[in-house]
């Protein structure tokens, strides 16, 4: 304290900040990224351990039996499914009843606000079909889920068949100390939201739903399970969920011990684990897989049906089958002897799943990294921010040097500046929310007027709207009474630096992949931009790196992580169905990346590109 | 007829006591006989009835007054007892103890085995506290009474929660965990005190944790719960009544129980209540409840009624194989070789309603003897087996009864009135308690008396209560709402509602979830906190009456007007007890790092801030005391200071 308190050592400090300004940011960027990049280096990382008590050392012996008997249930729902043409609520009913459930079921429908091209749907109507398997002796005060969704074609038969299985298995034991209790939902994500708003009797989104008759009290646990076919070699873990939640880490954990245990090959993000973390391909492996998580949990959309759940506060994840062309495989019986055990593992809680982290990234499925780890990597992005708003204020405190009367020189130069802040704050804003209001109201217009789909309209307008917030600064100038001044971009670029780090860093404390992709792209144009700067090259720059620019690059560079890559054509018509997807996501499910971009970040870059055509 | 004048004043029960009463009566009426004479060769009563059977199939000539509820039971004391304790006329036996199992097999495939063990006290309890000689009473609960001047006394410890839709209305109903609920005397002055002390004598009479019971789950319901024994007092100031939803109920609850027994567990029915079986099964409850009942019709003597219940049923799935049979053997590894020598009567009481042709189950050893009884508005029709007569038990000299399932499962059941409750919303602020009744009957309304008993820390917004049945307003004719104190007492709310028929009303509440104290957390506080059950009393229209097309045939004169004594009877049902979260702080190493670490950045922040808003200028250091001593020389003289 004794440094700032001394005057000339205080003035001192100031002078070094703001002299070694650039370079202090230009270490603090490439050290920010470069432990970003460490974090996936082995070493660095904590292995995952079991937490929670209840679950670490108890012995569970699964003994589940009936796997063939299983997949011939899953054949007999695949026919009646193709007979109905859709789900067999009657057949699955009756099915359940006979295992000795509490069988109910569920009506909903939802008018999305336009097609999905995706999935080829807009009126939807359903039914979800779920039976409570009753824990003997017990009050109906906690619940674990197992859900299957019914999805169209042939997909996912054998976990519904699985699903019944352990159903009747599980009716038979007397072990049970929490109510199980079995989903088949229709229309994937669409059905779970209905269940889940059902059963806590919430409407968020406004969906359709009839009340549900049963319940089981609160529900601790869930796992959604995908498996299309009868044998498979390895399966992946999802844990991805709603705006970037994450199940509580002893749920992977769980998961990861069973497969140890049983010796299924376990995956996640669909990497295999590999032990050469010492060789460059093993580290470049592990740092594909954490990327993969990054970008996915940067996404905020659910990943699997288990997203949804993580609202609630119900720890879930997604359970999905592979079959690849390996020699190894696994029947439905190994998997139902894992399922099995996490579910008896999971009985024997006694609180919810707490003890383990929330935060963390996955480099694979036995390493982790927690929040202490991986925020200072943010951190020293933001820092960046603050040490440019440093710089600012200390230009605009500091009188200038020659003139006697500096003070009232400030007074006369920071008055116009109020309205010159004022002005591109608004009107970005509204930029912004037109950018979030617009697409989806003027898509009927759009569709009379335009040779195109509804979907397309919406995507188009957005994309639209969009650019031509780019034209801003020509407008705000006109609308400005006075030239703008030396002093109003720097109390405006202040403002827009303070208002970058604290947005960022909100976001990144909700969701640490988004906020940290937005620091890696808008931090960089928020340090340098200026009037001053070449005006053409920093405009390029400038749109570079831009958040829709910077979800463009993402589609492409997550395909490039998944091995997948794809040509530019293919590129740019799957960036348009993601900025559908994603607007699609925040009216069905309530995903808050598409509010977040529309109405905060883009109007933050606006202030920035205001900055660069400061007259 | 005291309880009848007591009970008249009473709001509600009013009607209740009303058509108990006609039952009474009726019963009397057509009763002809003692039940003594009815055992052997009896000339049967319900002689309408007996000719529509099969011919070796006789009729007993009693109704089991055992099976009715606790509301109706009490008054029916007054006529059941002089039937079957004091038989042709002989001086009564100071003490009587009768046992008795009820085994209704369920739709589900699922058994109900309901234990009554009934001992009579014939005791002035009104004149003398003080009693020195015990006989089949145990000694520890007279103690109690005489100890606490307890005028009635009802707990219950339960596992599990009753299916209803799936098995029906129970016999005792309770809710999950322990309840305990006492009226006192109006002699007590503390009552609260009292209370206290009694739950902690119980606490360790049946090892459970009834010592959690005090204020802050203890509450006086205005109206739902009445004396069930002869009773002159109605000020509900004399009762208290708690429930522990958490309460886990296992062997070592069951032990001193059956110590309570004259025979203990050593003959008789209770040879039978082994506790690796009967907590191998999906809902156990054992219950005591204490009263003073009349002895005669007049009411000239008083005795003390302890009654010790034991329902349980087992589940189909989890103990046979597949194979849909049940037998006394496979319900409790036992089978009875005879009755307690200590009883007056000692029966075991089959359900063989829906089974009339043996179409439903197949039942062996096969029994003639038949009766009926009008339980929970409906007509039953039970197999008898007394243990007390030595043919029950065959030539093998022991008795395993066995029934075996012809047909496949039921469907689910429609009861009349059912109810359920849940909480919704998410996060961890507020919250909204939905509590759903149905009443399933199709075209009678009926009033229901909703007992709320929620925590303090559930803080209820009562403004935003709201009752509704089929999307209209439903305006409650009675609310009786206290609000709770912090630490000191729970929210009570209790109403009376009327369910139109065929309808579904929703009682919605919502709520705030208090933060906690760091001490006032359970161990295990991420578990969640228990709200109790909302009981539910109603009187609901019986089926006998509902069912105009009966196929039960009976002569015309007097089938015409629905007959009034099974018009409407009484139900109290329990909803299941919830479990909220609340917000709750991660009490591990981690949390105990970053509030030290707030701390410490807290303190920091506040002297950097201080630093950096403060202008700092030099100040001249001061002179010394010459200096300042010439300086005021000079002051005075006018001369600038140096």
């Amino acid at each position: 304290m004794g440094l700032l308190s001394d005057p000339n050592r205080r003035r001192a400090l100031i002078g070094l900040l703001t002299r070694l300004n650039a370079p202090i940011c230009i270490v603090c960027y490439m050290a920010g990224v470069a432990w970003f990049m460490g974090l996936s280096f082995e070493p660095f990382t904590l292995r995952t351990y079991m937490s929670e008590n209840a679950m670490g050392s108890t012995m569970v012996e699964e003994r589940f039996p009936a796997g063939e008997r299983a997949l011939a249930t899953g054949r007999e729902f695949s026919a009646h499914k193709k007979k109905t043409g859709g789900m067999p609520v009657d057949w699955l009913v009756k099915t359940m009843q006979a295992r000795g459930l509490e069988v109910f079921t569920q009506r909903f429908s939802r008018t999305l606000p336009f097609p999905d091209e995706n999935k080829e749907r807009y009126m939807v109507k359903g039914t979800n079909v779920y039976g409570i398997l009753r824990a003997p002796r017990a009050p109906r005060t906690e619940a674990l889920v197992l859900t299957a969704p019914c999805s169209p074609g042939d997909e996912n038969n054998q976990a519904v068949g699985l699903l019944l299985g352990l159903a009747q298995y599980f009716r038979n034991q007397i072990y049970l100390a929490k109510d199980i209790i079995f989903l088949i939902n229709e229309h994937d994500l669409i059905g779970m939201q209905a269940w889940l708003e059902g059963y806590h009797h919430t409407n968020t989104t406004g969906m359709d739903w009839s009340p549900l008759q049963g319940r089981g009290g609160s529900i601790q646990a869930a796992l959604s399970l995908e498996l299309s076919s009868n044998v498979v070699t390895s399966l992946d873990l999802v844990l991805e969920g709603l705006n970037g939640q994450l199940p509580n880490l002893d749920l992977a954990n769980l998961f990861y011990a069973f497969c140890q245990k049983i010796g299924v090959l376990c995956t996640i993000q669909g990497k295999l684990q590999r032990n050469d973390w010492d060789s460059v391909s093993g580290y470049s492996h592990a740092v594909q897989t954490m990327m993969l998580m990054v970008m996915k949990q940067a996404s905020g959309r659910p990943w699997g049906d288990h997203g949804l759940f993580l609202r609630y506060h119900i720890e879930a994840a997604t359970i999905k089958g592979v079959n690849s062309f390996r020699q190894d495989k696994t029947d439905a019986t190994t998997i139902g002897r894992l399922l099995e055990g996490m579910y008896r593992k999971l009985n024997n809680l006694l609180e919810r799943l707490h003890q383990s982290y929330f935060f963390y990234l996955m480099p694979s499925l036995s390493h982790f990294v927690s929040i202490g780890y991986y925020m200072p990597a943010f951190g020293l992005l933001a820092v960046i921010l603050l040490l440019r708003a440093l710089d600012l204020w200390v230009q605009l405190v500091t009188p200038p040097p020659r003139t006697e009367d500096g003070d009232t020189d400030i007074d006369q130069q920071s008055s116009p500046g109020v309205l010159s802040v004022l002005t591109p704050l608004v009107i970005s804003h509204l930029t912004g929310v037109a950018l979030y209001m617009l697409p989806i109201r003027f898509q009927e217009m759009a569709v009379e007027h335009f040779p195109v789909s509804e979907t397309e309209a919406v995507v188009l307008t957005a994309i639209a709207i969009y650019t031509a917030g780019l034209a801003l600064p020509h407008n705000t100038n006109r609308l400005l009474t006075g030239e703008g001044t030396e002093q109003g971009w720097r109390v405006l670029k202040l403002v827009a630096v303070l208002y970058l780090a604290v947005l960022l860093g909100c976001t990144a404390l909700i969701n640490f992949s988004l906020g940290f992709i937005l620091a890696l792209t808008l931090v960089p144009v928020a340090a340098f931009v200026t009037p001053h700067v070449p005006k053409v090259l920093s405009a390029f720059v400038l749109v570079i790196l831009s958040p829709a620019c910077t979800l463009l690059y993402s589609v492409f560079f997550f395909h490039e992580l998944q091995e997948m890559p794809i040509s530019f054509q293919e590129g740019w018509l799957l960036y348009l169905s993601v900025i559908s997807q994603g607007i699609l996501d925040h009216y069905l499910y309530g995903s808050l990346v598409y509010p977040l971009i529309a109405v905060l970040v883009y109007p933050c870059w606006l202030l920035f590109w205001n900055i660069l055509f400061w007259k | 007829m005291a309880a009848r004048r007591c009970l008249s004043s009473v709001l509600l029960f009013i009607l209740c006591t009303f058509s108990v009463f006609t039952i009474t009566r009726c019963q009397e009426t057509t009763l002809a006989g003692d039940n003594g004479a009815a055992a052997g060769d009896s000339s049967p009563a319900d002689t309408e009835a007996a000719e529509q059977t099969v011919e070796q199939t006789r009729w007993e000539a009693t109704e089991v007054t055992e099976a009715i509820p606790d509301e109706a039971a009490a008054d029916k004391q007054d006529s059941a007892a002089p039937e079957t304790v004091a038989p042709s006329f002989t001086p009564p036996p100071k003490d009587d103890f009768q046992e008795e199992l009820v085994i209704r097999p369920l739709h589900s495939g699922d058994i109900y085995a309901s234990f009554q063990f009934r001992t009579l006290w014939q005791t002035d309890f009104t004149r003398e506290n003080k009693v020195s000689h015990y006989g089949l009473f145990p000694k520890s609960l007279g103690q109690i009474i005489s100890k606490f001047s307890v005028r009635e006394l009802h707990i219950s410890f339960t596992q599990g929660y009753w299916r209803t839709m799936q098995w029906g209305q129970p016999f005792q109903p309770s809710p999950p965990g322990a309840e305990l609920w006492v009226w006192f005397q109006d002699s007590v002055t503390d009552v609260d005190g009292t209370w206290k002390e009694l739950a902690n004598v119980l606490s360790g009479i049946f090892c459970a944790s009834l010592n959690f019971i005090d204020s802050t789950n203890t509450v006086q319901p205005s109206a739902s719960f009445k004396p069930l024994g002869i009773a002159n007092v109605t000020d509900h100031q004399f009762l208290r009544y708690a429930t522990l939803p958490r309460e886990i109920v296992c062997t070592e609850n069951l032990t001193p129980w059956k110590k309570l027994l004259p025979c203990g567990t050593k003959a008789g029915l209770a040879v039978l209540l082994k506790s690796e079986k009967l907590f191998h099964s999906s809902f156990y409850s054992q219950a005591v409840h204490i009263r003073p009942v009349c002895e005669d019709w007049q009411c000239k003597t008083t005795s003390w009624e302890l009654r010790q219940t034991l329902n349980v049923v087992f589940d189909l799935h989890t103990s046979g194989q597949g194979k849909r049979e049940w037998s006394l053997f496979k319900m409790f590894s036992r089978t009875l070789t005879e009755a307690c020598p200590l009883a007056s009567t000692s029966k075991i009481y089959i359900d063989v309603t829906d089974n009339p042709q043996g179409e439903q189950f197949e039942l062996s050893p096969f029994t003639a003897l038949l009766t009926q009884a009008v339980v929970l508005g409906d007509r039953r029709t039970y197999s008898v087996y007394d243990l007390t007569q030595q043919i029950t038990f065959g030539s093998v000299r022991s008795l395993n009864l066995l029934i075996r399932w012809k047909s496949s499962e039921g469907d689910m059941l429609r009861p009349l009135l059912h109810a359920e409750r849940y909480v919704a919303g998410y996060g961890l602020q507020t919250g909204e308690i939905h509590t759903l009744m149905y009443n399933n009957h199709p075209y009678r309304s009926f009033p229901v008396l909703l007992l709320d008993s929620v925590p303090w820390y559930l803080r209820l917004y009562i403004h935003t209560l709201t009752v509704t049945s089929k999307g209209k307003d439903n305006k409650p004719s009675y609310i009786h709402y206290q609000p709770s104190k912090d630490r000191v007492r729970p929210h009570l709310l209790e109403m009376l509602v009327q369910l139109p028929p065929n309808s579904v009303t929703e009682v919605t509440v919502e709520f705030e979830r208090a933060l906690l104290k760091w001490t006032e957390y359970t161990p295990d506080p991420n578990h969640g906190f228990y709200v109790g059950s909302s009981v539910i009393s109603a009187l609901v229209p019986s089926i006998v009456a509902m069912d105009t097309n009966r196929t039960w045939e009976s002569p015309l004169f007097s089938s015409f007007f629905p007959c009034k004594e099974e018009s409407s009877y009484f139900v109290r049902i329990y909803t299941e007890p919830l479990l909220v979260n609340l917000p709750t702080p991660d009490f591990s190493m981690p949390y105990n790092v970053i509030c030290l670490t707030c701390t410490v950045v807290a303190v920091g922040y506040g002297s950097l801030y201080n630093l950096l808003t403060r202008s700092f200028q030099i100040e001249e250091p001061s002179p010394g005391l010459a200096k300042r001593l010439a300086n005021i020389i000079r002051k005075m003289r006018g001369v600038p200071p140096l």
